[in-house]
């Protein structure tokens, strides 16, 4: 075992660890907001956004987040330079770097899998406290946003530390679209010199701690959260 | 734009539409992740039965094997286990004077998909077994079966309602892994249609018929999984 390359890719490996914290952190806080939509869509009334949110969740949940992150990058990313007036506009340098596919993959990967969560966990929530909000001449909007949603939140909690896990073991496949995140780093570490093992364990020890600091802060929140059983 | 036809000439099954290479991709994962998710039952049966079996160091180990495998990142797992594989075997057949092997990729992917699903089969058999009331066991041992019989006719009946939504997820879940193999060079669906796409320029054409597969792959085997648990919870009491 030889790690006295470290110090020199430090700087990489610090980056790389950044890059990968984003992907997760922006992936999670954007695909729970979408995922509430999703939720909300399928228990509501209107059936086209039922329909649609259905459809968005089973194609999300039953192809490869590889291939999603290709057919965006490679497929949208092909097609984005001919929308008039974008290649001048000030959104284009960040519209062309794979971060921005890499992002928006996990993100819409992200939310059809807590979205079908929320869908169910919105479905047990007992019928009676839906009924005594309604008496108590509670708007739709108002019941959902006062009771609804938190209730389902609530009952969702216990699974979202895994699903946040899971999606920080997904994050590593953006290095397929030159992304340099952690596992990037550790990709370039061993094309310049010729390690394999060493800069694999080292990024693995990295994710490996990440999970446990995450499952950590959701005891933590899970536990902060009054309930009653 | 393409028009509809260019489109369909592109998909079409004889050269030079890129419809045979991506079916053969297709293939490839399909067998990729059949033999992935058999290997790992049958190292799930073991490491289940060596969790429940008593023997401290056997569990500890298995605990090891299960706790790292989930732990790590499907792609590191795949890429270490790829590469420290085959240096591994080379470096044994190394020491017993026999040249380099080239490992057959279709092989490998096989092997290393297995051994991480392996570690989620033990995780969802030992829940399984954990399930059976004990009342059913003892019984079975009351009337002097030998375990084996006892694991025919007893264990098994009542494991494989219980671990089938297990089973359901873990198969979805290794179909769409396997697309990972793309990452190490082996030519499954993932990397076909990355092949054709970079090869015509229509990436949006190839990896949507690439998703279309691998979604129906995923529909037809949802319909399959839920007909197998209606069968083998046949007579059983209706959950509340």
């Amino acid at each position: 075992m030889d790690f006295s390359w470290v110090a020199s890719y430090a700087d990489l490996l610090v980056r790389g660890a950044a890059i990968t914290f984003l992907l997760l952190s922006i992936s999670v806080s954007v695909g729970f907001a979408l995922a509430i939509l999703l939720a909300v869509a399928q228990v509501g009334a209107f059936f086209p956004l039922r329909w649609l949110s259905r459809g968005y969740c089973t194609f999300f949940r039953g192809t490869p987040l590889l291939i999603q992150l290709w057919l965006f990058y490679y497929g949208l990313g092909s097609y984005l330079p001919f929308i008039p007036g974008l290649r001048a506009s000030f959104l284009w340098p960040i519209l062309r770097e794979g971060f921005f596919f890499a992002a928006l993959a996990l993100t819409l990967n992200f939310a059809a899998y807590q979205g079908e969560i929320l869908r169910g966990a919105m479905a047990s929530v007992p019928k009676g406290e839906l009924e005594a909000a309604r008496a108590f001449g509670m708007s739709p909007g108002k019941i959902l946003r006062r009771i609804w949603l938190p209730r389902a939140i609530r009952i969702a909690l216990p699974t979202f530390a895994g699903e946040v896990v899971l999606q920080l073991k997904a994050t590593p496949i953006v290095f397929s679209v030159t992304v340099m995140d952690l596992y990037g780093a550790a990709y370039k570490i061993r094309q310049d010199t010729l390690l394999v093992y060493e800069p694999l364990i080292l990024v693995t020890v990295f994710y490996v701690g990440l999970t446990f600091a995450i499952t950590q802060v959701f005891q933590k929140l899970e536990k902060s959260v009054p309930s009653r059983r | 734009m393409n028009s509809v036809n260019s489109i369909l000439e592109l998909l079409s099954i004889n050269p030079p539409g890129w419809g045979g290479v991506l079916l053969t991709g297709a293939l490839a994962t399909l067998l990729i992740s059949m033999g992935a998710y058999f290997l790992g039952m049958v190292l799930g049966l073991f490491g289940a039965f060596g969790k429940l079996s008593g023997f401290r160091s056997i569990e500890w180990l298995l605990q090891l094997y299960t706790t790292v495998v989930r732990a790590v990142p499907e792609l590191i797992l795949i890429i270490a286990l790829y590469y420290a594989g085959t240096d591994g075997l080379n470096r044994v057949l190394a020491l017993v004077d026999l040249g380099p092997l080239e490992v057959n990729g279709l092989l490998a992917a096989v092997i290393v998909l297995g051994f991480v699903q392996g570690a989620y089969m033990t995780e969802v058999l030992r829940g399984a077994i954990l399930a059976i009331p004990v009342g059913q066991l003892e019984a079975a041992k009351a009337f002097g079966m030998r375990p084996a019989l006892r694991f025919r006719r007893v264990i098994l009946p009542a494991l494989i309602p219980n671990a089938l939504p297990g089973f359901a997820n873990l198969w979805m879940g290794v179909v769409k892994d396997s697309a990972l193999i793309a990452v190490v060079g082996y030519q499954e669906l993932a990397l076909a249609a990355r092949v054709a796409a970079s090869n015509t320029k229509q990436y949006m054409v190839f990896f949507l018929a690439a998703a279309a597969i691998y979604l129906t792959i995923t529909l037809i085997s949802n319909q399959i999984f839920t007909a197998l648990e209606a069968y083998y919870r046949r007579g059983q009491r209706e959950l509340a």
